[in-house]
C-alpha cells in the first residue's frame, strides 16, 4: 500500500477562493432553464401554457374584477326594485349576490330567527376547531360537547320547540341546509362505515353476508335513486298515518350512501395493516374490539386519511343532489335566484360564486387533512 | 450451573405441573397435513428448543398453543385451559401464555411505554401507575429503559425484539414461545437478544424456542426436539440431541447447520 502520509498539500495562501456560482446554475434564470425550458418538447408546452393563460386570465380579470359592480346603485324611487339592469352590462353582478345574501345562506328561514343558525353554526364550527387545533386545551370536555351535546343544541336552535319558535325543515335551505345535510351525514357516516367494513371483514357468516350485502346494493345504485328510494320507501315502512320529516328522509339516504363508500375505504385501510398487528394484539389477550379500537383502527385509518379525505370531500359536493328531490341546497337556491325576473342573467355569477364557496371549503379539507398526516406520522418514518 | 443440573434440582423437589400438554393433536392446511399426531407435554421451568427444516411444522405447532393457529383434530391443554373454539377460554390462555414473534410485531403508532402497558391496562386492568412501573422494570430487565419514548420505528432490531420480550413480560405470562425470535435479526444484535432470553431461562421462566441457534440450546435447554415434515422425530437432553442423535434425518439436519 501506498504511503499517503507525505501527498503534498496546498498551502492556504495558494487555495482558491470561492467564486459565485454561474447564473445559468442557480437563481431564478437556472430555475426558468430547468423547469419551463428544459427541452424542445417542454419549451414549446410552456409557450402554449402561457398562451392558454393569456387567453383565459386577462378577460376573467375583466369580467370579475375591473368591470364588475359591487355596490348597489343610489335610487330615490323606494318601489325600486334591484336587478340586472343595476349592473354594468360586460362585467360581473355582484350585486345579485349582495342583495339576495340572506337567501342563499339561510333559505327561507323567517329572518328574525336567523340568529338560531348563527349561533349553531359559531358552536360547531367552534367546537370543531376545539378540537383540532393542538393548543386549545379541555380536549375531553370539548369532545364531550362535541358529540353529546351539540348535536342536541344545534337541533333545537334549528328546528325550535321549548321556548323557540318551530321553524320547519322545509324552510330550511341554502348553505345552512347544505351543512346540515354534510355535517350529519358525514358525521354518522363515518362509524357507520367503520362497522360495515369490520362487518364485511368478519368470520361470522350472517355478519358478513349483511354486511356485503348493504355495501354491494347502496355502492350499485347512483345517489339520486338512493334519494329518490328514501323519499318514497321510508314513510311506506311507517303506520299510516305516521309521516318522516322529508329532510329526515334524505339524511337517512346520503348517510347510507356516504357510509357505503367509506365502509371501502377504510376496508382498504384495514386489509394494509400486516397479520402481524393482529397477531401481536392477540398474543397479548386483547379481545377483537380492544384489538381494533387501540391497534388496527388508529393505523388503519391513518394510512386511509388521503382516501378518506377524498370521500369526505365528494360527499360534500353531492349534497347538491338533493334539489332533484326538492329540497333547496345552496347551488339550487343561488340558481334559482337566477331565474327570478328581475335578476335573468345571471347565472355565471351564481355558479362563481358557489364555485368560490365550495372550493375554500374543500381546499380547507385537504389542507387539514396534510397536516393531520404530518401530525400522525409518528411510527412510519425514521426520524 | 448446567441446563441437565437445573431439571435435576425440579425432578427432586415433586414432578413439575405440566404447563403445556398437546395429545395427538393433527393440523391441516387444506389438504396438506402440517401437524401429525403431535404429543407433547411441557413441564412448569422447563426450557425447550425446537428445530428443524423449514415446513417442518415447527412454528405451526407453537401457534397452536395460544391458538393463532387452530388445530382439527386432537387436544390442547394449555394450563389447565383446553383450547377450543371458545373464546372466553382462548383470551384467558393468551392472557398466560407470551409470545414473540420473528418480525418483533410492536405497534408503530404506539411509544415503547404505551407498547408495553397497554395490555397490563385494557387486559388486566391494572391502573396506569402501576403499569408504567412495570413496564419501566421489564425495560431495565431487557436493558433499554432509556428508549422508553421513543416510537419502534426509531429502535434497532435488536432493541425492537427485546421491546418485544418485554412487552410479553408485562403480562406476567407463565409460559414464553418464541417464534424464530433472532432469524430477522442482523448477526451483530443477534446476541443481545439471545443473552435476555439466557437471562429469562434462568429465572425458571417456563420457554419453549423455535430456533435455528443451536448455541442457545447447548446453554440453558433442558430439551431438544426435532420436528420434520409435521412429526415430532427425536427429542432429547442437549448434550444427548447433538453428540448422538438416533434418527437419519435428525443426523443430515445436524449436519447441514452445524458446520
Amino acid at each position: 500500500m501506498m504511503d499517503t502520509s507525505n501527498l503534498p498539500t496546498t498551502p492556504p495562501e495558494d487555495r482558491l477562493p470561492d467564486q459565485a456560482a454561474p447564473i445559468t446554475v442557480v437563481g431564478p434564470i437556472a430555475w426558468l432553464r430547468t423547469n419551463l425550458f428544459s427541452s424542445i418538447g417542454n419549451t414549446l408546452l410552456t409557450i402554449l401554457a402561457a398562451l392558454l393563460l393569456i387567453w383565459i386570465i386577462p378577460p376573467f380579470i375583466n369580467w370579475a374584477f375591473l368591470h364588475a359592480t359591487w355596490s348597489f346603485p343610489q335610487v330615490t324611487d323606494s318601489s325600486h326594485r334591484f336587478g340586472r339592469k343595476d349592473c354594468a352590462p360586460d362585467g360581473a353582478c355582484w350585486i345579485f349576490i349582495r342583495a339576495r345574501i340572506g337567501q342563499f345562506m339561510f333559505g327561507f328561514y323567517p329572518m328574525d330567527e336567523r340568529w338560531r343558525p348563527v349561533l349553531a353554526f359559531i358552536l360547531t364550527f367552534g367546537a370543531i376547531a376545539g378540537m383540532m387545533v393542538d393548543r386549545f386545551p379541555f380536549k375531553r370536555a370539548n369532545a364531550i360537547f362535541l358529540f353529546a351535546i351539540l348535536p342536541f343544541l344545534a337541533f333545537w336552535l334549528l328546528f325550535g320547540g321549548l321556548g323557540l319558535e318551530i321553524v320547519p325543515t322545509r324552510m330550511w335551505g341554502g348553505f345552512m341546509l347544505t351543512l346540515v345535510i354534510a355535517a350529519v351525514g358525514i358525521v354518522l357516516a363515518l362509524p357507520l362505515g367503520i362497522l360495515l367494513a369490520l362487518g364485511r371483514r368478519s368470520d361470522l357468516p350472517v355478519v358478513h353476508l349483511v354486511s356485503v350485502v348493504i355495501i354491494e346494493f347502496v355502492r350499485g345504485v347512483p345517489l339520486i335513486t338512493v334519494l329518490f328510494m328514501a323519499n318514497v320507501m321510508l314513510p311506506l315502512f311507517l303506520p299510516p298515518g305516521m309521516t318522516i320529516d322529508p329532510l329526515l328522509r334524505i339524511l337517512v339516504g346520503f348517510t347510507v350512501f356516504t357510509s357505503a363508500y367509506l365502509a371501502e375505504v377504510v376496508r382498504g385501510g384495514l386489509q394494509a395493516i400486516g397479520r402481524g398487528q393482529y397477531e401481536g394484539a392477540a398474543s397479548l389477550g386483547l379481545g377483537y374490539w380492544s384489538m381494533m379500537r387501540l391497534i388496527v383502527l388508529p393505523q388503519a385509518l391513518r394510512v386511509s386519511i388521503p382516501a378518506i379525505v377524498n370521500t369526505i370531500n365528494g360527499s360534500f359536493m353531492d349534497t347538491t343532489l338533493v334539489a332533484v328531490v326538492g329540497l333547496y341546497d345552496f347551488l339550487n337556491i343561488v340558481r334559482t335566484g337566477s331565474r327570478d325576473s328581475n335578476w335573468i342573467g345571471t347565472d355565471i355569477e351564481g355558479f362563481v360564486f358557489c364555485a368560490a364557496v365550495y372550493w375554500v371549503i374543500c381546499y380547507g379539507m385537504s389542507r387539514y387533512s396534510v397536516h393531520l398526516e404530518h401530525k400522525l406520522d409518528t411510527g412510519h418514518k425514521k426520524h | 450451573m448446567s441446563a441437565t443440573a437445573m431439571t435435576n434440582q425440579t425432578d427432586q423437589d415433586q414432578a413439575p405441573e405440566v404447563m403445556i400438554s398437546l395429545s395427538d393433536v393433527n393440523k391441516w392446511y387444506g389438504q396438506f397435513h402440517v401437524l401429525k399426531n403431535i404429543n407433547l407435554s411441557v413441564h412448569k421451568g422447563e426450557r425447550i428448543v425446537v428445530c428443524g427444516p423449514s415446513g417442518s411444522g415447527k412454528s405451526t405447532m407453537i401457534r397452536c398453543m395460544n391458538r393463532l393457529e387452530e388445530h382439527q383434530r386432537g387436544k390442547i391443554v394449555v394450563d389447565g385451559i383446553e383450547l377450543t373454539r371458545d373464546l372466553k377460554k382462548i383470551e384467558q390462555v393468551r392472557r398466560e401464555v407470551g409470545m414473540v414473534f420473528q418480525h418483533f410485531n410492536l405497534f408503530p403508532h404506539l411509544t415503547v411505554l404505551e407498547n408495553l402497558t397497554l395490555a397490563p391496562i385494557w387486559v388486566r386492568k391494572m391502573p396506569k401507575k402501576k403499569a408504567e412501573e412495570t413496564a419501566m422494570h421489564y425495560l431495565e430487565r431487557v436493558r433499554i429503559p432509556e428508549q422508553a419514548n421513543k416510537f419502534p420505528g426509531q429502535l434497532s432490531g435488536g432493541q425492537q425484539q427485546r421491546v418485544a420480550i418485554a412487552r410479553s413480560l408485562c403480562m406476567n405470562p407463565k409460559v414464553m414461545l418464541f417464534d424464530e425470535p433472532t432469524s430477522a435479526l442482523d448477526p451483530e444484535m443477534i446476541k443481545e437478544v439471545l443473552d435476555v432470553m439466557i437471562e429469562l431461562a434462568r429465572s425458571g421462566m417456563t420457554m419453549l424456542c423455535v430456533t435455528h441457534e443451536m448455541g442457545f440450546a447447548r446453554t440453558v435447554a433442558n430439551r431438544v426436539i426435532f420436528m420434520d415434515r409435521g412429526e415430532i422425530i427425536e427429542q432429547n437432553e442437549p448434550e444427548e440431541f447433538f453428540k448422538n442423535p438416533k434418527s437419519e434425518r435428525t443426523r443430515l439436519f445436524l449436519s447441514q447447520i452445524l458446520h
